[in-house]
């Protein structure tokens, strides 16, 4: 870790500062004598002992998984009554999972024809993005790993957009100047996806305490909280720890939500960490944490509908983090760049899908509802393969983003080489135009 | 329109975010010229070996040799590497000495340099040199300078190794070359192969040099096959560091480059040949630091003119190094302004166009060599 001395000066400046001050702090904490318990600035609460005993986690139940329905789309406990959710709501949640679905198998089978260079599926992880997306409000601000279409398409990211970004063109968000997949919005407000792993946790850490400042300096903004996401494999990097610490002690308003899918890459959870799952290191940072089953839409909204509830609890001035530890599999490859085969048995991967799945499940609850059947999802599928396959086609023909791009947005104004850089380009291409095909460019050399 | 006849079969290299189907850099032909400028090896006993293989041969007979040695890193056992260069070890020396660890480059990297601290010798695989700036307090405010803060008591015999610069379609957080990075640090040896014979002779050097030693492959290169000779096929065969290569004699200009650039810089030199009968000289530098600046100023003092050719960002790189030390030791000789050929200074584009644009191609090299000759 970086050293923290800012030099010699610095350190003796501080030193002098704590030995000549006589002042108490309100916060101090002394021992007092006869006390049972520990006084130490550390560990205020600890009791004293004359048992030596480890803690073992062994020993400790592990943390329960919430959730509502089970594998049959029944509601389990009959007793607190249904989700407070309208049908129509959760119909669009369906269609949502399902469109994220439907768009996996076309987009991975394009990717194999080699008309995109690279896609991500995130086949049985449907349940936690859509239904977590579905509690946040358009205020709230979100980052994503990079298996969380369902977040942006229950946002309202729409399929034109989703194409455009895949196929880099002139309507894509990122100027066609990212990997596919790397998704960004503005409104509501979704921070493109960054390839490096974990990077975005702490940074919602300091987006969520943005978020806060703001909020006390004018009330009247909605209160508003960070929803980021990562799977359990992120987890191990340095970048999570940190960003719980720091998210606990400055009490920033972020949900960490985990999709613990089972596998970071080839990577099985067990060989991943060994204690109880993401959940348990929550709370040995003091962070308010649960666990729930990913595979139910109904825990996963719940959940998050509550986090930020408890995210936002103290006004302005309050906030805290909160941990979400959602359980699922990950039925797909990690990437068009795997073949996940390799390591782990196919009839595994076919149990899970069969077994249990989030779209099923609801699917299943819909049924019992009576507001789905056979003929609905036929039609259902059939109308989003058409969209989908509509939108692809259009998207994959439009014109790629204007020439002016290639030079845009390094800095934020651009420098006088890089002006220079275009204004050459653009004599060269008017002084030639025989010479180079602009057509799929738009605005061609006027761009420039 | 999408129809599932037209599958191809998944490609089983992966990496977390990497090696997309993109035709996107042509893989540079290893020109019949280097096979005959090659002087230790006999046409018979010279093999077809792929830089891939020329690794893992090299781990394999390091991981044999020395049971100090391990490797470690994400992948590296059970699915025999991102990039199957650690294919078959755990098999043949199981999973102490080849150890999978979970996705924390700062853990893994801290890892194996305290092991190297504590005497065992660690290899230290990173998925791309890309996530090892996860790590690299590690590897420069602990591994490369420690022997030195312990007043010589504490070595650190650790090797990183793992792909560096572009790749082709992995965009602006995929695509970096860190060439320039690790060869300022004082305390770090740095080198960076090219062909099979590289590949193999400067990894087995890394591993047994005492010191902190970063090895910067290149994962374009991995597939590509280049004729190994005899010698370097044994088990013993091992590169000096610090030492370049002069891969093709020349009179009219010195070509300076580095990794997949020397393949490319080969092709362009047989190009000026042919088309202007220009003699290049090209040098495989092998090693960043320790930088072999004799052989660089010897070859400037026969040709009097010098570019420099390497696929980092132009500013504050190996060119500029290169260019300053030949201005420094070499002024006198110089008959033309020294001439830097680099990526270019942007983030790596996605787009396949502007990703080759922004690093150097074989035409760009003809063309800047020709304009520095005025030919």
């Amino acid at each position: 870790m970086p050293p923290k001395l800012l030099g010699r000066g610095a350190v003796q400046i501080r030193w002098r500062k704590v030995a000549t001050s006589p002042r108490r702090w309100g916060s101090s904490i002394s021992q007092r004598p006869g006390s049972d318990s520990v006084r130490f600035p550390g560990a205020v609460n600890s009791k004293f002992t004359t048992q030596m005993s480890f803690v073992k986690p062994a020993d400790i139940p592990a943390i329960p998984t919430y959730r509502v329905m089970d594998s049959d789309g029944v509601l389990v406990d009959t007793d607190r009554g249904p989700p407070d959710v309208t049908d129509a709501e959760v119909l669009t949640w369906y269609k949502n999972m399902l469109t994220v679905s439907i768009m996996d198998v076309i987009m991975f089978e394009a990717q194999r024809q080699g008309r995109l260079s690279f896609y991500m599926v995130s086949a049985g992880e449907e349940g936690v993005t859509v239904g977590s997306a579905a509690a946040l409000s358009p205020d709230d601000v979100v980052f994503a790993q990079y298996r969380e279409a369902g977040v942006f398409q229950q946002r309202g990211f729409t399929l034109q957009e989703f194409m455009s970004q895949l196929f880099s063109n002139k309507n894509d968000n990122g100027r066609g100047r990212n990997m596919p997949v790397h998704y960004g919005r503005k409104y509501p407000k979704m921070h493109t996806i960054s390839s490096t792993l974990a990077t975005q946790i702490p940074q919602a850490a300091g987006a969520a305490y943005a978020l806060k400042l703001k909020a006390l300096q004018n009330p009247n903004h909605p209160a508003s909280v960070v929803a980021c996401y990562f799977g359990e494999g992120a987890a191990s990097e340095g970048d999570f720890h940190a960003a719980l610490n720091m998210a606990a002690t400055r009490s920033c308003p972020v949900i960490f939500v985990c999709r613990n899918n089972g596998y970071a890459i080839s990577t099985p959870t067990l060989e991943q960490y060994r204690g109880d799952g993401i959940a348990s290191r929550g709370i040995g940072y003091g962070i308010d944490t649960i666990r729930v089953d990913g595979n139910d839409i109904f825990a996963v909204y719940e959940a998050m509908q509550a986090a930020r509830k408890l995210a936002l609890e103290g006004g302005p001035g309050g906030g805290r983090p909160i941990l979400i530890e959602a359980m699922s599999y990950r039925v797909s490859h990690h990437s068009t760049s795997d073949d996940s085969f390799a390591y782990r048995a196919r009839v595994e991967v076919e149990d899970w899908k069969r077994r249990d799945n989030p779209i099923i499940r609801l699917r299943k609850w819909l049924e019992r509802q009576g507001i789905w059947d056979e003929d609905r999802e036929r039609e259902t599928r059939e109308d989003l393969r058409r969209t989908i396959l509509k939108e692809f086609g259009a998207a994959e023909r439009e014109k790629k983003p204007a020439l002016r791009e290639a030079f845009t947005d390094v800095y934020e104004e651009m420098t006088d080489e890089t002006r220079e850089q275009m204004q050459e380009l653009k004599r060269i291409l008017q002084t030639y135009p025989e010479e180079y095909d602009l057509r799929q460019y738009e605005g061609g050399a006027d761009s420039l | 329109m999408v129809a599932p006849q037209l599958f191809r079969s998944a490609r089983l290299l992966s990496s977390r975010l990497s090696t997309p189907i993109r035709p996107s850099f042509q893989q540079s032909a290893c020109v019949p010229s280097v096979l005959s400028s090659r002087k230790y090896a006999t046409e018979s006993g010279v093999k077809e070996v792929t830089v891939r293989d020329a690794l893992n041969q090299a781990l394999a007979e390091e991981l044999e040799a020395n049971q100090k040695t391990f490797i470690l890193g994400e992948e590296v056992a059970q699915y025999n590497g991102a990039y199957k260069v650690t294919k078959g070890l755990l098999d043949r020396f199981g999973p102490k000495r080849v150890i999978d660890t979970p996705i924390t480059e700062a853990g893994f990297c801290g890892i194996a340099v305290g092991a190297a601290l504590a005497g065992l010798h660690p290899i230290c695989e990173f998925m791309t040199f890309n996530f090892a700036m996860q790590a690299i307090d590690h590897i420069i405010n602990s591994a490369a300078k420690t022997h030195y803060m312990s007043g010589g008591i504490q070595p650190c015999n650790i090797t990183f190794r793992g792909p560096n610069g572009f790749a082709a379609g992995v965009a602006a957080q995929h695509s970096q070359d860190y060439s320039a990075w690790y060869g300022s640090i004082p305390g770090l040896k740095v080198v960076a192969p090219w062909s099979a014979e590289d590949a193999k002779g400067l990894l087995k050097a890394a591993i047994r040099d005492p010191n902190p030693v970063v090895v910067l492959e290149n994962e374009l290169l991995y597939g590509q096959a280049f004729p190994m000779s005899e010698a370097a096929q044994k088990d013993d065969f091992v590169l000096p560091i610090g030492k370049a290569k002069i891969e093709r004699a020349g009179k009219d200009l010195t070509i300076v480059t580095l990794s997949r650039c020397v393949g490319q810089s080969l092709n362009a030199a047989a190009e000026l040949k042919q088309k202007y009968g220009v003699d290049a000289e090209v040098i495989n530098l092998r090693s960043v630091k320790p930088l072999d600046v004799e052989t660089i100023i010897k070859s400037l003092k026969k040709t009097g003119r010098i570019m420099c050719v390497e696929s980092g960002f132009p500013m504050f790189g190996v060119s500029s190094e290169i260019l300053a030390l030949s201005m420094e030791y070499g002024f006198d000789y110089l008959t033309a302004p020294a001439v830097r050929v680099t990526g270019a200074e942007v983030p790596t584009p996605y787009a396949l166009g502007l990703e080759q644009m922004s690093f150097p191609q074989e035409d760009t090299i003809v063309k800047q060599a020709a304009k520095l000759l005025r030919l």
